[in-house]
C-alpha cells in the first residue's frame, strides 16, 4: 500500500500548493484592486482613524475633521455644507465618498505620493499621520450667490476665470447636506440618504448633459467667421420660415416672428435676436464638417475629462442629413452639453480664442500648510483666432445690449453673452452664457435652468448678472 | 508490504544502535513554543483592541497551558513513541483560533460589525472537552487494531449520526439552509463531524478485508483495468450515501468530503488508479445532476464563478472575505488592526480569511503549512506502521484533514465553491473541535505503534531435535 500512499502524500502537497498559489494571487497580485474596490469599506474605516485633511476655499475650511469620542476617531464636518455640496461631495462610512472627497482622497487621507516627505517624518517621529489639505479655486462669495440665485430651481451655474481655467463657482441645485451623510450614525445616514431624490445628489453642472439650444449659435458663428467667408456684418438669409432640405418640415423662429422684414440680416443682428432660420441655413451652408470641427475645438468632442471631478463628455451627436444639420445648428437635434462645457464656450471667446483647461484644485498642501503642489493653467485648445474671438465678443456684446440678453446687463460694465431656450420633452430649458468685462474678461459664466419654461433671457440671464456682479463687486480677478 | 526508502523509517537509523528515541522532550519544547505564540497573540489582541491587559489573559494562559501539559503527560504515559509533531501543530492551530475568536468577540460592539458574543471562553471549554475525548481514546484504545473488530458497529453509528439531522424537523436541525445540526437546549452539535471518524474506521477495516478481491479481479477495457461489476458495490454505496447527504441535508461540503475520503482510501487499499477515475466520473455525474436539480447548488456554483456579480446576495460572504484578504496583503493589518468582523460568520466558516487579513499572506501560509505538516506526519505514520488496518486508518484520517482543509480554504479564497465545512482546530464550533481531538488521538495512537520498536522475539524453546538426548531407562 505504500506506493499509492506516497502518491497521496504528493497529491496533498499539490493541493496545498494550489491553496498557497491562490492565496498569493489574492493577497499580492489582486491586493490593490481588492483594497481599492469601492465596496470595500475597510480602507474608509482605517481612514477614519486619522485626521483627514481639509478642503479649503479662500482660506476657510469648508470640510474638516474633528476628533470624536466614538470608535471612528474623527468626524467629518462641513461648514456651509449645502452651498459646497456639489463640489465637496460627501464622505460616508456607508455610501463611500464622492466629489472632491473622492477625487482628492489620496491627498486628504495622506496617502498621496506628493506627501511622502511628511509621511517619512511621521514614521520617525511617531506622530499620528494626518492628511494634506486641498485648496480649491472657488470664490466663496460667487459660489454663495450662485447657489442662492438657483434656490428653488433645478439647475446649475458654472463660473470660470477665462485666462486660467480656474473654476470660480460650481453650483448645482437642488442640493443636500453632506454632513448628514458623513455622520457616524448608520441609521441616520441611511434615513437621510433615502430621503434624498436623485436630483439632489446629481451634479447638474458636470454630470448631466442637456440640449444647448441657441447658445450653440456662438459655435456656428465662430465656424462662419473662421471660414473667412463671413464677417459680423455679412448679410445672411433670415426668412420667417425655413423648409429643411429634402423634407416637408419647416423651421420657425421663436414666437414665429420674422427675423427681419427684408428676409435677410447681418450675422450680428441674427445672433442678437437669435434668429433660428438664419443659423439653420448658415450651418447647412457651412457643412457638417466645419460645424463639427469647430464644436470639437470648443470641447464638444464626446470625451469627458477630470478637473479632477469627472465631467461628462459633451457632443454634437449624429447628423445624418442636411435637415438634421440645420436643426443641430440651432443647438437641438442630438447636440448635448454640460453646463461646464457651456461656460467653456464663453471662456474661450473671452480668452482671445484660447480655451484653458478648467480646474478646481488650486494647490495641495501638507498638513503644516506648506504647498507641495500647485496646479499650473494649461491650454486645452485654440478654437478661434484672437481676431475672430474679438468679432464674436462684439456680436455677443450686442446680444446683451440690444437683444435677448438684456437682463444680463450690469451698469457701467460691458457684458457679452448669448441666451438659449432649448426644447425638450418637458418645459424648455433655459440657458445663458457670457463673460464680463467685454474688453478685459475676468469671469465667464454659464447658467442653466432645467425645464424653467421661460426663455434663457428671462430666467437665466438675471442669474448670470448676479453671479458676475458678485465677482466683480469684490474686485475679483 | 513495508518497503521504506532510505531515511524514511525512523527505525532504520535506530536499528541496531540502541533504543528508538521517543522525542517527548521535543514535543514538550514545541508545545511550549505553541503556548508562547498563543499568549503573544492574546496579549496583542487585548492591547490593540482594548488598550489594556486584564487578569483574564493570565487565567486563559494558565488554562491553555494546563491543557497541553495534560495532553503531553498523557502521551508520555500512554503513547510514548508517538510522533512528536502532531500535538504541537494542533496546539498552535487551536491557540491561533482562540485568539482570533477572542479578537472577534471584542469587535462585536463596533460600528458595522457582523460578530458578537463571548465565544472564546466557550471554545476553550470545548477544547477541554476535546482533551477529554483525546484522553478517553488514548486510555481505552491501547491498540488501534482492536477498532477493526467494531467496524460494522461503528459503520452503523456513523450512518445514524449522519442521518439524524436529515430526519429531525428543520427547526432543530437547520442552520443557514443546511440541515446538519442537532440543536437542543442551547447546544448545537454537528453529528457529521463524529460520523466522519466512525466511517473512516469502518472504511479502513472493510477495505483491508476486501482489498484483494477489489484489486485483483478485473477486466481490461480501453487500456484501463476496470473492476468487475459486482465489485463496484461499495463505491456505489458510498456514492449514493454522499448524494443522499447532499439531497436531504443540503450540505455540499460533507458530501464531497466523505466521498473523497472513501475513494482515496479505496485507491490506497487496492493500489488501482482506476478507482480514482471511476470516483471522479461518479462525482462529476452527481455534481452535474445536482447542479441541474438543486437551486442551492446552482447558487453556490454561480457565485463561485463570479462572486462580484452577486456581491449583495449570495456572493456577499466570499466578496467580503476576498476584501479582507486583499486588504491584509503580505504582512496583514496586525492582530486587532483589520476589520475581519465585516465578513459574516468570521469566527467559524471564514476564520481563515480573518487570519489572512490580520496576519497577512505570511500568517495564512504559515497556517496552511502547519496543516501540511500535520497531514504529512499522519501519512508518514501510515507509511511506517506495520499492519494494513493501521495503514489505511491513519491514511484516511490524515487525508480527511487535508481534504477538509483544502475544501474549506479553497472555498474561503474563491478557489472552489463555498461549502459549509469547518476549518479543523481553528474554527469556532464544539463538535468540530472535539471530533478533531478524537481524530488526533487516533493518529497519536497509530504513530505510537508505528515507531514502537518491535518487541525482541521471545526466546523460543529449543527444538526437540536439538535437545540433548535423554535416555529413558525403564
Amino acid at each position: 500500500m505504500n506506493a499509492p500512499l506516497r502518491k497521496v502524500a504528493i497529491s496533498v502537497l499539490v493541493l496545498f500548493t494550489l491553496l498557497i498559489v491562490n492565496v498569493n494571487i489574492i493577497q499580492v497580485v489582486r491586493a490593490d484592486s481588492l483594497r481599492e474596490n469601492p465596496r470595500n469599506t475597510r480602507i474608509l474605516a482605517e481612514e477614519y482613524d486619522r485626521e483627514r485633511g481639509a478642503i479649503v476655499v479662500d482660506g476657510n475650511e469648508i470640510a474638516s475633521s474633528v476628533p470624536t469620542e466614538d470608535s471612528l476617531t474623527y468626524l467629518r464636518q462641513y461648514a456651509q455644507g449645502p452651498v459646497y455640496a456639489p463640489v465637496t461631495g460627501y464622505y460616508s462610512v456607508i455610501y463611500g465618498n464622492t466629489g472632491i472627497e473622492r477625487a482628492e482622497n489620496d491627498v486628504l487621507a495622506g496617502t498621496d505620493d506628493r506627501l511622502w516627505v511628511r509621511r517619512l517624518a511621521d514614521l520617525f517621529t511617531g506622530r499620528d499621520p494626518s492628511g494634506g489639505n486641498v485648496q480649491l479655486t472657488l470664490d466663496g462669495a460667487t459660489q454663495q450667490v450662485a447657489m442662492d440665485a438657483l434656490d428653488g430651481l433645478t439647475g446649475a451655474v458654472v463660473a470660470l476665470e477665462p485666462s486660467t481655467g480656474k473654476v470660480l463657482a460650481l453650483a448645482s441645485t437642488p442640493t443636500f447636506d453632506p454632513a448628514q451623510l458623513s455622520s457616524h450614525d448608520p441609521a441616520a445616514i441611511r434615513a437621510y440618504r433615502e430621503s434624498l431624490d436623485d436630483d439632489q445628489i446629481t451634479n447638474q453642472a458636470i454630470s448631466e448633459r442637456y440640449p444647448p439650444g441657441s447658445i450653440f449659435k456662438v459655435i456656428v458663428s465662430a465656424a462662419a467667421l473662421s471660414s473667412g467667408d463671413y464677417a459680423p456684418d455679412t448679410v445672411v438669409p433670415a426668412p420667417q420660415e425655413l423648409t429643411l432640405p429634402n423634407t416637408a418640415t419647416t423651421l420657425n423662429n421663436f414666437g414665429n416672428d420674422p427675423c427681419d422684414p427684408s428676409g435677410q440680416q447681418s450675422l450680428t443682428d441674427a445672433l442678437t435676436i437669435s434668429c433660428n432660420t438664419a443659423f439653420a441655413q448658415l450651418g447647412i451652408d457651412l457643412g457638417e464638417e466645419q460645424v463639427r470641427e469647430m464644436a470639437e475645438q470648443f470641447g464638444l468632442d464626446d470625451e469627458g475629462f477630470e478637473m479632477p471631478l469627472p465631467v461628462a463628455g459633451s457632443t454634437v451627436g449624429d447628423i445624418a442629413t442636411a435637415a438634421e444639420l440645420g436643426v443641430a445648428s440651432i443647438g437641438q437635434q442630438n447636440v448635448v452639453v454640460t453646463p461646464l462645457q457651456a461656460a467653456m464656450i464663453a471662456a474661450a471667446v473671452a480668452n482671445d480664442g484660447s480655451l484653458m483647461r478648467p480646474y478646481l484644485v488650486d494647490s495641495v498642501q501638507a498638513p503644516d500648510l506648506t504647498v507641495v503642489d500647485q496646479t499650473d493653467p494649461e491650454e486645452m485648445s485654440r478654437p478661434v483666432s484672437p481676431e475672430v474671438a474679438d468679432q464674436l465678443t462684439g456680436m455677443m456684446t450686442s446680444v446683451v445690449e440690444n437683444g435677448s440678453g438684456r437682463r444680463a446687463q450690469i451698469s457701467g460694465v460691458e457684458v457679452a453673452g448669448k441666451t438659449g431656450t432649448a426644447e425638450n420633452a418637458g418645459p424648455d430649458h433655459n440657458w445663458f452664457i457670457g463673460f464680463t468685462p467685454a474688453a478685459d474678461p475676468q469671469i465667464a459664466v454659464a447658467v442653466f435652468v432645467r425645464n424653467g419654461g421661460g426663455t434663457g433671457g428671462d430666467l437665466s440671464a438675471p442669474i448670470a448678472r448676479q453671479v458676475m456682479e458678485a465677482y466683480l463687486g469684490q474686485g475679483g480677478g | 508490504m513495508v518497503t521504506p526508502g532510505p531515511g524514511t523509517d525512523p527505525r532504520a537509523s535506530a536499528a541496531g544502535s540502541g533504543p528508538v528515541p521517543k522525542r517527548r522532550g521535543t514535543e514538550l519544547a514545541l508545545l511550549g513554543f505553541a503556548v508562547l505564540i498563543t499568549m503573544a497573540a492574546q496579549c496583542i489582541v487585548d492591547i490593540t483592541m482594548t488598550g489594556s491587559l486584564t487578569s483574564e489573559v493570565a487565567t486563559f494562559g494558565a488554562w491553555f497551558t494546563a491543557l497541553w501539559l495534560v495532553a503531553h503527560v498523557l502521551v508520555r504515559r500512554f503513547a510514548p513513541y508517538a510522533d512528536p509533531l502532531l500535538l504541537p501543530c494542533v496546539a498552535v492551530l487551536v491557540g491561533l483560533g482562540l485568539s482570533m475568536i477572542h479578537r472577534l468577540d471584542i469587535a462585536g460592539d463596533q460600528l458595522g460589525s457582523n460578530s458578537s458574543g463571548e465565544d472564546a471562553p466557550v471554545q476553550l471549554l470545548w477544547a477541554t472537552v476535546g482533551l477529554g475525548l483525546f484522553t478517553a481514546v488514548l486510555v481505552v484504545v491501547r491498540d488501534h487494531r482492536v477498532l477493526a473488530r467494531f467496524a460494522y458497529t461503528l459503520a452503523l453509528v456513523g450512518l445514524v449520526l449522519l442521518a439524524i439531522p436529515a430526519v429531525l424537523p428543520a427547526s432543530i436541525s437547520e442552520v443557514y439552509g443546511a440541515k446538519l445540526w442537532i440543536r437542543v437546549a442551547g447546544f448545537s452539535i454537528q453529528p457529521g463531524e463524529f460520523a466522519k471518524i466512525c466511517l473512516i474506521v469502518f472504511f479502513a477495516a472493510y477495505l483491508v478485508d476486501k482489498r484483494d478481491v477489489l484489486a485483483l479481479a478485473s477486466r481490461k477495457v480501453a487500456g484501463l483495468e476496470l473492476p468487475r461489476g459486482r465489485d463496484l458495490g461499495p463505491v456505489l454505496v458510498a456514492w449514493a450515501a454522499s448524494i443522499l447527504v447532499l439531497v436531504f441535508e443540503r450540505d455540499l461540503g460533507s458530501s464531497l468530503l466523505l466521498f473523497g475520503i472513501f475513494v482515496v482510501m479505496l485507491y490506497v487499499a487496492t493500489e488501482r488508479a482506476s478507482w480514482l477515475i471511476i470516483g471522479l466520473l461518479l462525482f462529476s455525474g452527481g455534481a452535474f445532476v445536482a447542479y441541474q436539480l438543486f437551486g442551492h447548488v446552482r447558487v453556490r456554483v454561480d457565485t463561485w464563478l463570479d462572486p462580484f456579480a452577486y456581491a449583495d446576495e449570495g456572493g456577499y460572504q466570499i466578496v467580503q472575505s476576498l476584501f479582507g484578504l486583499g486588504t491584509g496583503g503580505l504582512f496583514g493589518a496586525g492582530l486587532g488592526g483589520g476589520r475581519p468582523d465585516q465578513v459574516p460568520v468570521a469566527k467559524s466558516d471564514f476564520i481563515a480569511s480573518a487570519i489572512g487579513e490580520e496576519l497577512g499572506l505570511f500568517g495564512l501560509v504559515a497556517v496552511i503549512l502547519l496543516y501540511l505538516v500535520l497531514v504529512e506526519r499522519g501519512l508518514r505514520t501510515s507509511l511506517v506502521v506495520r499492519d494494513g488496518f493501521g495503514k489505511l486508518l491513519s491514511a484516511g484520517l490524515a487525508f480527511a484533514v487535508a481534504w477538509q482543509v483544502f475544501v474549506v480554504l479553497g472555498g474561503v479564497t474563491g478557489l472552489l465553491p463555498l461549502t459549509g465545512l469547518t476549518t479543523p482546530f481553528l474554527a469556532y464550533g464544539g463538535s468540530s473541535l472535539v471530533a478533531n481531538f478524537g481524530l488526533v488521538a487516533l493518529l497519536v495512537r497509530i504513530s505510537d505503534a508505528a515507531r514502537r520498536p518491535t518487541a525482541p522475539p521471545a526466546p523460543t524453546p529449543p527444538k526437540l531435535t536439538d535437545a540433548p538426548t535423554e535416555v529413558v531407562r525403564p
